[in-house]
Protein backbone atom coordinates (compact mmCIF):
# COMPACT_ATOMS: atom_id res chain seq x y z
CA UNK A 1 0.00 0.00 0.00
CA UNK A 2 3.23 2.35 0.51
CA UNK A 3 3.08 3.44 -3.27
CA UNK A 4 -0.85 3.86 -3.50
CA UNK A 5 -0.44 6.04 -0.35
CA UNK A 6 2.77 8.52 -1.93
CA UNK A 7 0.60 8.30 -4.93
CA UNK A 8 -2.60 9.79 -3.16
CA UNK A 9 -0.50 12.55 -1.22
CA UNK A 10 1.16 13.64 -4.57
CA UNK A 11 -1.89 15.31 -5.40
CA UNK A 12 -2.29 17.15 -2.01
CA UNK A 13 -1.22 16.99 1.78
CA UNK A 14 -4.12 14.59 3.70
CA UNK A 15 -4.58 13.14 6.92
CA UNK A 16 -5.44 8.88 7.82
CA UNK A 17 -9.13 9.00 7.05
CA UNK A 18 -9.12 11.50 4.28
CA UNK A 19 -6.50 8.83 2.56
CA UNK A 20 -8.69 6.02 3.28
CA UNK A 21 -12.01 8.00 1.41
CA UNK A 22 -9.43 8.63 -1.41
CA UNK A 23 -8.61 5.21 -1.84
CA UNK A 24 -12.16 4.36 -1.67
CA UNK A 25 -13.48 6.81 -3.66
CA UNK A 26 -10.95 5.68 -6.72
CA UNK A 27 -10.91 2.43 -6.71
CA UNK A 28 -14.97 1.77 -5.97
CA UNK A 29 -15.34 -1.92 -5.06
CA UNK A 30 -12.52 -3.10 -6.64
CA UNK A 31 -10.60 -2.37 -3.67
CA UNK A 32 -10.68 -3.91 -0.41
CA UNK A 33 -11.87 -1.72 2.30
CA UNK A 34 -8.80 -0.20 4.16
CA UNK A 35 -8.37 -0.71 7.53
CA UNK A 36 -7.62 2.47 8.72
CA UNK A 37 -5.25 1.20 11.01
CA UNK A 38 -3.34 -0.25 8.13
CA UNK A 39 -3.42 2.86 6.57
CA UNK A 40 -1.94 4.73 9.84
CA UNK A 41 1.05 1.72 10.56
CA UNK A 42 1.77 2.44 6.86
CA UNK A 43 2.03 6.35 7.21
CA UNK A 44 4.43 5.74 10.13
CA UNK A 45 6.67 3.49 8.00
CA UNK A 46 6.62 6.07 5.38
CA UNK A 47 7.64 8.75 7.69
CA UNK A 48 10.10 6.76 9.52
CA UNK A 49 12.19 6.32 5.55
CA UNK A 50 11.71 9.62 5.06
CA UNK A 51 9.40 9.46 2.46
CA UNK A 52 6.85 11.74 4.17
CA UNK A 53 6.63 13.90 6.48
CA UNK A 54 3.70 14.91 9.02
CA UNK A 55 2.65 18.14 10.69
CA UNK A 56 -0.21 19.10 13.62
CA UNK A 57 -2.81 20.13 12.47
CA UNK A 58 -4.90 21.61 15.91
CA UNK A 59 -8.75 20.78 15.97
CA UNK A 60 -11.39 22.26 18.28
CA UNK A 61 -12.51 20.16 20.75
CA UNK A 62 -10.51 17.07 19.61
CA UNK A 63 -7.02 15.88 19.70
CA UNK A 64 -4.75 17.37 17.36
CA UNK A 65 -4.47 15.32 13.67
CA UNK A 66 -1.64 14.69 11.92
CA UNK A 67 -1.79 15.84 8.15
CA UNK A 68 1.11 13.94 6.05
CA UNK A 69 3.02 15.60 2.83
CA UNK A 70 5.45 13.60 0.23
CA UNK A 71 8.97 14.83 0.30
CA UNK A 72 11.15 15.21 -2.30
CA UNK A 73 12.76 11.52 -1.72
CA UNK A 74 8.92 10.30 -2.12
CA UNK A 75 8.67 12.11 -4.95
CA UNK A 76 11.50 10.55 -6.58
CA UNK A 77 10.70 6.60 -5.43
CA UNK A 78 6.85 7.36 -6.71
CA UNK A 79 8.28 8.69 -10.30
CA UNK A 80 10.48 5.93 -10.85
CA UNK A 81 7.53 3.63 -9.68
CA UNK A 82 5.15 5.28 -12.36
CA UNK A 83 8.06 4.94 -15.41
CA UNK A 84 9.41 1.97 -15.05
CA UNK A 85 7.69 -1.36 -16.74
CA UNK A 86 5.98 -3.55 -14.56
CA UNK A 87 6.44 -7.13 -14.32
CA UNK A 88 3.41 -9.51 -16.12
CA UNK A 89 1.65 -11.61 -14.31
CA UNK A 90 3.27 -14.57 -13.54
CA UNK A 91 1.41 -18.01 -14.60
CA UNK A 92 -0.59 -20.09 -11.84
CA UNK A 93 2.55 -22.35 -11.51
CA UNK A 94 1.64 -24.51 -8.38
CA UNK A 95 -0.91 -26.13 -10.29
CA UNK A 96 1.64 -26.53 -13.11
CA UNK A 97 4.10 -28.14 -10.53
CA UNK A 98 1.10 -30.31 -9.11
CA UNK A 99 0.17 -31.34 -12.93
CA UNK A 100 4.09 -32.19 -13.48
CA UNK A 101 5.00 -34.17 -10.27
CA UNK A 102 1.51 -35.85 -9.68
CA UNK A 103 2.72 -39.36 -11.52
CA UNK A 104 5.87 -39.45 -9.60
CA UNK A 105 3.60 -39.45 -6.26
CA UNK A 106 1.23 -42.00 -7.64
CA UNK A 107 -1.49 -40.09 -5.99
CA UNK A 108 -3.94 -38.68 -8.85
CA UNK A 109 -3.36 -38.96 -12.70
CA UNK A 110 -3.00 -36.31 -14.92
CA UNK A 111 -6.22 -36.18 -16.46
CA UNK A 112 -8.44 -36.19 -13.69
CA UNK A 113 -6.12 -33.37 -12.07
CA UNK A 114 -7.23 -30.88 -15.66
CA UNK A 115 -10.73 -31.71 -14.87
CA UNK A 116 -11.27 -30.65 -11.53
CA UNK A 117 -9.25 -27.61 -12.27
CA UNK A 118 -11.64 -26.56 -14.99
CA UNK A 119 -14.11 -26.98 -12.97
CA UNK A 120 -12.39 -25.04 -10.53
CA UNK A 121 -11.45 -22.20 -12.94
CA UNK A 122 -15.68 -21.71 -14.29
CA UNK A 123 -16.20 -21.66 -10.87
CA UNK A 124 -14.32 -18.49 -10.35
CA UNK A 125 -15.11 -17.74 -13.68
CA UNK A 126 -19.14 -18.05 -12.70
CA UNK A 127 -17.66 -15.58 -9.68
CA UNK A 128 -16.69 -12.90 -11.84
CA UNK A 129 -19.43 -13.14 -13.74
CA UNK A 130 -22.03 -11.98 -10.76
CA UNK A 131 -19.61 -9.52 -9.73
CA UNK A 132 -19.96 -8.39 -13.08
CA UNK A 133 -23.50 -7.95 -13.30
CA UNK A 134 -23.89 -6.51 -9.69
CA UNK A 135 -21.30 -3.93 -10.55
CA UNK A 136 -22.76 -0.44 -11.30
CA UNK A 137 -21.27 0.79 -14.78
CA UNK A 138 -20.74 3.75 -13.32
CA UNK A 139 -17.90 1.65 -11.40
CA UNK A 140 -15.46 1.68 -14.00
CA UNK A 141 -12.43 0.80 -12.34
CA UNK A 142 -13.94 -2.05 -11.12
CA UNK A 143 -15.22 -3.14 -13.85
CA UNK A 144 -12.13 -3.32 -15.65
CA UNK A 145 -10.53 -4.53 -13.09
CA UNK A 146 -13.19 -7.50 -12.90
CA UNK A 147 -12.59 -7.70 -17.10
CA UNK A 148 -8.75 -8.03 -16.62
CA UNK A 149 -9.31 -11.08 -14.22
CA UNK A 150 -11.60 -12.61 -16.55
CA UNK A 151 -9.10 -12.32 -19.59
CA UNK A 152 -6.74 -14.08 -17.02
CA UNK A 153 -8.83 -16.89 -16.32
CA UNK A 154 -9.83 -17.15 -19.94
CA UNK A 155 -5.84 -17.80 -20.72
CA UNK A 156 -5.69 -20.23 -18.06
CA UNK A 157 -8.32 -22.31 -19.38
CA UNK A 158 -6.62 -22.65 -22.88
CA UNK A 159 -3.75 -23.05 -21.34
CA UNK A 160 -5.20 -26.16 -19.22
CA UNK A 161 -6.45 -27.39 -22.64
CA UNK A 162 -3.11 -27.14 -23.97
CA UNK A 163 -1.45 -28.90 -21.32
CA UNK A 164 -4.51 -32.33 -21.57
CA UNK A 165 -3.25 -32.10 -24.96
CA UNK A 166 0.19 -32.84 -24.75
CA UNK A 167 0.55 -34.52 -21.38
CA UNK A 168 -2.77 -36.47 -20.25
CA UNK B 1 -38.69 -36.44 -15.17
CA UNK B 2 -38.23 -38.29 -18.61
CA UNK B 3 -34.81 -36.94 -19.64
CA UNK B 4 -34.78 -34.08 -22.81
CA UNK B 5 -31.73 -35.89 -24.25
CA UNK B 6 -30.60 -39.30 -23.60
CA UNK B 7 -27.77 -41.05 -25.58
CA UNK B 8 -26.93 -44.74 -25.00
CA UNK B 9 -22.90 -46.09 -25.90
CA UNK B 10 -23.34 -43.35 -28.82
CA UNK B 11 -20.68 -43.89 -32.08
CA UNK B 12 -19.52 -42.29 -34.87
CA UNK B 13 -16.77 -42.96 -37.23
CA UNK B 14 -16.24 -41.36 -40.64
CA UNK B 15 -15.65 -43.30 -42.82
CA UNK B 16 -15.71 -40.77 -46.10
CA UNK B 17 -11.78 -40.70 -46.40
CA UNK B 18 -9.21 -43.25 -47.01
CA UNK B 19 -9.16 -44.20 -43.19
CA UNK B 20 -11.88 -44.27 -40.71
CA UNK B 21 -11.69 -41.60 -38.11
CA UNK B 22 -13.70 -42.23 -34.72
CA UNK B 23 -15.03 -39.41 -33.56
CA UNK B 24 -17.32 -39.74 -30.83
CA UNK B 25 -16.64 -43.31 -29.20
CA UNK B 26 -19.37 -44.36 -26.90
CA UNK B 27 -21.06 -41.22 -25.22
CA UNK B 28 -23.95 -41.83 -22.67
CA UNK B 29 -25.06 -38.34 -21.93
CA UNK B 30 -28.65 -37.50 -20.46
CA UNK B 31 -29.74 -33.79 -19.80
CA UNK B 32 -32.86 -32.97 -17.49
CA UNK B 33 -35.07 -30.73 -18.28
CA UNK B 34 -33.78 -26.90 -17.39
CA UNK B 35 -30.37 -27.73 -17.33
CA UNK B 36 -27.78 -26.00 -18.84
CA UNK B 37 -24.89 -28.46 -20.11
CA UNK B 38 -21.30 -26.73 -21.36
CA UNK B 39 -19.66 -29.09 -23.47
CA UNK B 40 -16.03 -28.32 -23.59
CA UNK B 41 -12.63 -30.06 -25.14
CA UNK B 42 -10.07 -29.71 -27.32
CA UNK B 43 -10.01 -29.55 -31.15
CA UNK B 44 -10.87 -32.05 -32.45
CA UNK B 45 -12.37 -33.94 -29.40
CA UNK B 46 -15.76 -34.85 -31.08
CA UNK B 47 -17.83 -31.85 -29.89
CA UNK B 48 -19.92 -30.48 -32.94
CA UNK B 49 -20.01 -34.07 -33.55
CA UNK B 50 -22.02 -34.91 -30.98
CA UNK B 51 -24.07 -31.92 -31.05
CA UNK B 52 -25.11 -32.26 -34.95
CA UNK B 53 -26.02 -35.82 -34.16
CA UNK B 54 -28.28 -34.84 -31.36
CA UNK B 55 -29.80 -32.34 -34.10
CA UNK B 56 -30.53 -35.18 -36.29
CA UNK B 57 -27.57 -32.97 -38.82
CA UNK B 58 -25.56 -35.87 -38.76
CA UNK B 59 -26.24 -39.93 -38.82
CA UNK B 60 -25.43 -41.71 -35.94
CA UNK B 61 -22.97 -44.87 -36.47
CA UNK B 62 -24.26 -47.20 -33.61
CA UNK B 63 -25.91 -46.20 -30.73
CA UNK B 64 -29.43 -44.38 -29.65
CA UNK B 65 -30.62 -41.00 -28.97
CA UNK B 66 -33.34 -40.29 -27.51
CA UNK B 67 -35.40 -36.93 -27.46
CA UNK B 68 -38.13 -35.86 -24.87
CA UNK B 69 -38.63 -39.72 -24.09
CA UNK B 70 -38.71 -40.57 -27.77
CA UNK B 71 -36.20 -42.56 -29.88
CA UNK B 72 -35.01 -40.36 -32.40
CA UNK B 73 -31.76 -41.78 -34.08
CA UNK B 74 -34.10 -43.87 -36.84
CA UNK B 75 -35.94 -41.40 -37.89
CA UNK B 76 -36.24 -40.29 -41.13
CA UNK B 77 -34.91 -36.85 -42.81
CA UNK B 78 -38.29 -35.87 -42.82
CA UNK B 79 -39.60 -36.79 -39.65
CA UNK B 80 -35.66 -35.06 -38.21
CA UNK B 81 -37.06 -31.96 -39.92
CA UNK B 82 -40.41 -32.05 -38.16
CA UNK B 83 -39.10 -32.47 -34.97
CA UNK B 84 -36.29 -29.74 -35.39
CA UNK B 85 -39.07 -27.31 -36.25
CA UNK B 86 -40.55 -28.51 -33.22
CA UNK B 87 -38.38 -29.05 -30.66
CA UNK B 88 -34.95 -27.92 -31.41
CA UNK B 89 -33.51 -24.50 -31.68
CA UNK B 90 -29.83 -24.42 -33.29
CA UNK B 91 -26.90 -22.16 -33.53
CA UNK B 92 -24.34 -23.55 -35.64
CA UNK B 93 -21.79 -21.75 -37.99
CA UNK B 94 -22.96 -23.27 -41.01
CA UNK B 95 -26.79 -23.31 -40.29
CA UNK B 96 -27.18 -19.89 -42.01
CA UNK B 97 -29.73 -17.35 -42.13
CA UNK B 98 -32.52 -17.44 -44.79
CA UNK B 99 -30.35 -14.58 -47.05
CA UNK B 100 -33.51 -12.84 -48.56
CA UNK B 101 -35.34 -12.70 -45.49
CA UNK B 102 -34.96 -9.68 -43.20
CA UNK B 103 -33.40 -10.07 -39.64
CA UNK B 104 -36.56 -9.68 -38.12
CA UNK B 105 -38.44 -11.88 -40.56
CA UNK B 106 -35.55 -14.77 -39.64
CA UNK B 107 -35.88 -14.42 -35.93
CA UNK B 108 -39.76 -14.41 -36.88
CA UNK B 109 -40.33 -17.51 -38.68
CA UNK B 110 -39.50 -20.36 -36.44
CA UNK B 111 -42.26 -19.47 -33.86
CA UNK B 112 -44.61 -19.31 -36.72
CA UNK B 113 -43.70 -22.61 -38.46
CA UNK B 114 -43.82 -24.30 -34.93
CA UNK B 115 -47.53 -22.78 -34.84
CA UNK B 116 -47.47 -20.48 -32.11
CA UNK B 117 -50.23 -17.16 -32.68
CA UNK B 118 -48.92 -13.99 -35.01
CA UNK B 119 -49.39 -11.78 -31.84
CA UNK B 120 -47.20 -13.96 -29.84
CA UNK B 121 -44.33 -14.49 -32.38
CA UNK B 122 -44.08 -10.72 -33.14
CA UNK B 123 -43.36 -10.14 -29.69
CA UNK B 124 -41.09 -12.84 -28.89
CA UNK B 125 -39.60 -11.44 -31.94
CA UNK B 126 -39.19 -7.81 -30.30
CA UNK B 127 -38.27 -8.71 -27.17
CA UNK B 128 -35.46 -11.13 -28.42
CA UNK B 129 -34.33 -8.38 -30.65
CA UNK B 130 -34.30 -6.06 -28.22
CA UNK B 131 -32.25 -8.41 -25.63
CA UNK B 132 -29.60 -8.46 -28.08
CA UNK B 133 -29.45 -4.81 -29.04
CA UNK B 134 -30.43 -5.98 -32.41
CA UNK B 135 -33.30 -3.74 -32.79
CA UNK B 136 -32.12 -0.47 -34.91
CA UNK B 137 -31.05 -4.03 -37.55
CA UNK B 138 -34.51 -5.89 -37.78
CA UNK B 139 -35.21 -4.50 -41.66
CA UNK B 140 -31.60 -5.25 -42.31
CA UNK B 141 -30.73 -8.81 -44.60
CA UNK B 142 -28.48 -10.60 -42.71
CA UNK B 143 -25.62 -10.04 -45.48
CA UNK B 144 -25.22 -6.45 -44.14
CA UNK B 145 -24.60 -7.76 -40.97
CA UNK B 146 -21.15 -8.18 -39.17
CA UNK B 147 -20.28 -11.22 -37.82
CA UNK B 148 -21.13 -10.75 -33.97
CA UNK B 149 -24.72 -9.71 -34.95
CA UNK B 150 -25.00 -12.65 -37.50
CA UNK B 151 -24.58 -14.57 -34.51
CA UNK B 152 -26.68 -12.82 -32.01
CA UNK B 153 -29.69 -12.93 -34.94
CA UNK B 154 -28.92 -16.69 -35.14
CA UNK B 155 -29.24 -17.28 -31.26
CA UNK B 156 -32.78 -15.23 -31.42
CA UNK B 157 -34.12 -17.27 -33.87
CA UNK B 158 -32.75 -19.81 -31.97
CA UNK B 159 -34.59 -18.95 -28.78
CA UNK B 160 -37.65 -17.72 -31.22
CA UNK B 161 -40.30 -20.57 -30.31
CA UNK B 162 -39.09 -21.51 -27.09
CA UNK B 163 -37.51 -24.90 -28.10
CA UNK B 164 -37.36 -28.10 -25.30
CA UNK B 165 -33.82 -28.04 -26.45
CA UNK B 166 -30.87 -25.36 -27.50
CA UNK B 167 -28.27 -26.54 -29.42
CA UNK B 168 -25.12 -24.32 -29.64
CA UNK B 169 -21.64 -24.55 -31.29
CA UNK B 170 -19.60 -22.22 -30.16
CA UNK B 171 -22.27 -19.48 -30.60
CA UNK B 172 -20.02 -16.61 -29.50
CA UNK B 173 -17.28 -16.74 -31.31
CA UNK B 174 -17.20 -13.59 -33.09
CA UNK B 175 -18.68 -11.28 -30.41
CA UNK B 176 -16.61 -8.60 -28.48
CA UNK B 177 -17.40 -8.38 -24.95
CA UNK B 178 -20.44 -5.85 -24.95
CA UNK B 179 -21.94 -8.17 -27.16
CA UNK B 180 -21.10 -11.19 -25.22
CA UNK B 181 -22.54 -9.44 -22.06
CA UNK B 182 -26.03 -9.14 -23.73
CA UNK B 183 -25.72 -13.02 -24.97
CA UNK B 184 -24.83 -13.79 -21.70
CA UNK B 185 -27.56 -12.13 -19.98
CA UNK B 186 -30.40 -13.48 -22.13
CA UNK B 187 -28.81 -16.83 -22.05
CA UNK B 188 -28.98 -16.30 -17.90
CA UNK B 189 -32.77 -15.07 -18.21
CA UNK B 190 -33.93 -18.04 -20.75
CA UNK B 191 -31.92 -21.02 -18.56
CA UNK B 192 -33.71 -19.21 -15.42
CA UNK B 193 -37.15 -19.75 -16.77
CA UNK B 194 -35.96 -23.30 -17.73
CA UNK B 195 -34.55 -23.71 -21.44
CA UNK B 196 -32.62 -27.05 -21.31
CA UNK B 197 -29.27 -25.79 -22.67
CA UNK B 198 -26.54 -28.23 -24.46
CA UNK B 199 -23.35 -25.59 -25.65
CA UNK B 200 -20.08 -26.20 -26.90
CA UNK B 201 -17.72 -23.36 -25.97
CA UNK B 202 -14.24 -21.81 -25.58
CA UNK B 203 -15.87 -19.01 -23.67
CA UNK B 204 -15.12 -19.49 -20.15
CA UNK B 205 -17.72 -16.84 -19.38
CA UNK B 206 -20.68 -18.87 -21.61
CA UNK B 207 -19.32 -21.55 -20.21
CA UNK B 208 -19.35 -20.81 -16.41
CA UNK B 209 -23.23 -19.67 -17.22
CA UNK B 210 -23.98 -23.69 -17.32
CA UNK B 211 -24.87 -25.68 -14.46
CA UNK B 212 -22.72 -28.67 -15.67
CA UNK B 213 -19.58 -29.13 -17.52
CA UNK B 214 -19.01 -32.21 -19.70
CA UNK B 215 -15.65 -32.80 -21.04
CA UNK B 216 -14.87 -34.43 -24.43
CA UNK B 217 -11.30 -35.80 -25.13
CA UNK B 218 -11.00 -37.99 -28.43
CA UNK B 219 -14.56 -38.63 -28.60
CA UNK B 220 -15.16 -39.56 -25.31
CA UNK B 221 -16.72 -38.08 -22.09
CA UNK B 222 -13.66 -38.13 -19.40
CA UNK B 223 -15.68 -35.14 -16.46
CA UNK B 224 -19.20 -34.84 -16.12
CA UNK B 225 -19.56 -32.83 -12.85
CA UNK B 226 -21.17 -29.58 -11.67
CA UNK B 227 -19.92 -26.03 -12.00
CA UNK B 228 -20.10 -24.77 -8.02
CA UNK B 229 -21.36 -22.00 -7.42
CA UNK B 230 -19.66 -19.93 -4.73
CA UNK B 231 -22.06 -16.76 -3.20
CA UNK B 232 -19.70 -13.70 -3.99
CA UNK B 233 -18.43 -10.74 -2.32
CA UNK B 234 -17.08 -7.70 -3.65
CA UNK B 235 -14.47 -7.30 -6.48
CA UNK B 236 -11.81 -6.55 -4.53
CA UNK B 237 -12.66 -9.64 -2.40
CA UNK B 238 -12.27 -11.27 -5.56
CA UNK B 239 -9.38 -9.79 -7.38
CA UNK B 240 -6.33 -9.23 -5.30
CA UNK B 241 -5.39 -5.69 -5.83
CA UNK B 242 -2.35 -6.08 -3.02
N1 LIG C 1 -17.19 -34.76 -42.18
C1 LIG C 1 -16.12 -35.33 -41.63
N2 LIG C 1 -15.44 -36.30 -42.28
C2 LIG C 1 -14.37 -36.89 -41.71
N3 LIG C 1 -13.89 -36.58 -40.49
C3 LIG C 1 -14.52 -35.63 -39.79
C4 LIG C 1 -15.66 -34.94 -40.32
N4 LIG C 1 -16.08 -34.04 -39.40
C5 LIG C 1 -15.23 -34.16 -38.35
N5 LIG C 1 -14.30 -35.10 -38.57
C6 LIG C 1 -13.25 -35.54 -37.64
O1 LIG C 1 -13.86 -36.00 -36.46
C7 LIG C 1 -13.13 -35.59 -35.31
C8 LIG C 1 -14.02 -34.76 -34.40
O2 LIG C 1 -14.33 -33.57 -35.08
P1 LIG C 1 -15.31 -32.47 -34.47
O3 LIG C 1 -16.55 -33.13 -34.00
O4 LIG C 1 -15.46 -31.39 -35.47
O5 LIG C 1 -14.46 -31.97 -33.21
P2 LIG C 1 -14.55 -30.58 -32.39
O6 LIG C 1 -15.85 -29.93 -32.69
O7 LIG C 1 -14.40 -31.01 -30.97
O8 LIG C 1 -13.37 -29.76 -32.82
C9 LIG C 1 -11.92 -34.85 -35.84
O9 LIG C 1 -10.85 -35.76 -35.91
C10 LIG C 1 -12.35 -34.40 -37.22
O10 LIG C 1 -11.24 -34.29 -38.07
MG1 LIG D 1 -16.23 -27.98 -33.50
Amino acid sequence: MRLHLLALLAKEPAHGYELKQALEQTFGSAYPSPNIGQIYVTLGRLEKDGLVRAVDVEQSNRPNKKVYYLTAKGRDLLTTWVDEPTEGPRVRDEFFMKLVLAPLTGIADRMALINRQRRHYLSLMSDLNDLLERTPPADRVAILLIEGAMLHLQADLDWLERCQEDLA
Amino acid sequence: MTPVVKTVNLVKIYSDGAVPVPAVRGVDLQVEPGEFVAVMGPSGSGKSTLVHMLGGLDTRTSGEIWLDGKRVDTLSESAWALLRREKIGFVFQFFNLVANMTVGDNVELPALLAGVSPKVARERRESLLAALNLTERADAAPAQLSGGEQQRVALARALANKPSLLLADEPTGNLDSRNTRDVLRLLGEVHKEGQTIVMVTHDARVAALADRLVSLFDGEIVDDGRIARRRSRTAGEVIDLR
